[in-house]
């Protein structure tokens, strides 16, 4: 087994695992430090991708902002954990066999992704057998400020209304 | 690396991502649920822009980086709002359309 190899194994568990601990815990500020620890296994399957200006704006913009805005969040509505009773009662496992579907959904659409992965053709294919690596900042910057122009500066609205409404909602006036 | 790899881990982390949806009961932990699913999304576009041979890919990341970012800004703003009303992160307390 080649060390790239070995790489993607650890940064793919460690994606996995703390994925899976962000929805095994009842307090929401572990959920926001595990799911760093995912980011930074992303981040390093980036990096193998040969995508490394991905992998570092992996970590500035999501694990350094957006989830310091989480973190935020978290520590001001001061909740530490779900109400144990209250887990219980609106826990879809306890409920009547109708109200279920939301998890029988996510079931299907696991088994769904899994069929339609296991009758994709040319999986096997490595991802860098066929073509050589764009991973130059500067190429980056070229195709995004000519080719997605547009995108980019839709992008930017969406941004400054996003913000706005972020101010406008969170305000303590009543209306 | 083959691509199958990629995807099949991308798969499971939209799968643990929609099941954080569908089972917990609290808006910040849905919210995270969010955020996992994107990042899976995000890998399969970086896997395969890489074995194209194409920028596409990583430039779709950022935009869907940036959607992410404007999505957290405000639905934390609205749990905040809600929790103003009603001390309580349940989605099982915000049933009612008016109160």
């Amino acid at each position: 087994m080649g060390f790239d190899q070995l790489l993607f194994y650890v940064f793919a568990g460690v994606a996995v695992l703390g994925s899976l601990l962000v929805i095994g815990q009842k307090n929401p500020i572990y959920s926001v430090l595990a799911i760093i620890v995912s980011f930074f296994g992303l981040s390093g399957l980036y990096v193998l991708l040969e995508a490394p200006f991905v992998a570092v704006v992996q970590i500035i913009i999501y694990a350094g902002a957006i989830m310091v805005l989480f973190l935020f969040t978290v520590m001001l509505l001061n909740v530490p954990r779900e109400d144990a009773s209250e887990w219980d009662r609106a826990h879809p496992y306890y409920r009547p066999w109708a109200l279920r579907a939301g998890a029988a959904m996510a079931v299907l659409m696991a088994v769904q992704l899994g069929w339609a992965l296991s009758r994709t053709q040319g999986l096997g294919t490595g991802v860098a057998d066929e073509r050589p690596a764009v991973s130059s900042v500067a190429e980056l910057g070229r195709v995004l400020f000519t080719d997605y122009m547009f995108a980019f500066e839709v992008t930017s609205i969406l941004i400054i209304i996003a913000m706005v409404g972020a101010v406008v909602l969170a305000r303590k006036r009543e209306f | 690396m083959p691509i199958g790899y990629y995807l099949v881990l991308s798969g499971l982390l939209f799968t643990i991502g929609a099941a954080g949806v569908f089972l917990r009961r609290n808006l910040i932990t849905l919210l995270l649920s969010v955020e996992i699913m994107l990042n899976a999304v995000n890998l399969t576009f970086v896997a395969f822009g890489r074995q194209f041979g194409t920028v596409d890919g990583q430039i779709i990341t950022f935009f869907v980086m940036t959607v992410a970012a404007a999505e957290a800004a405000v639905g934390l703003a609205l749990v905040i709002a809600l929790f103003r009303h009603r001390e309580s992160l349940n989605p099982e307390a915000f049933t009612s359309l008016k109160w």
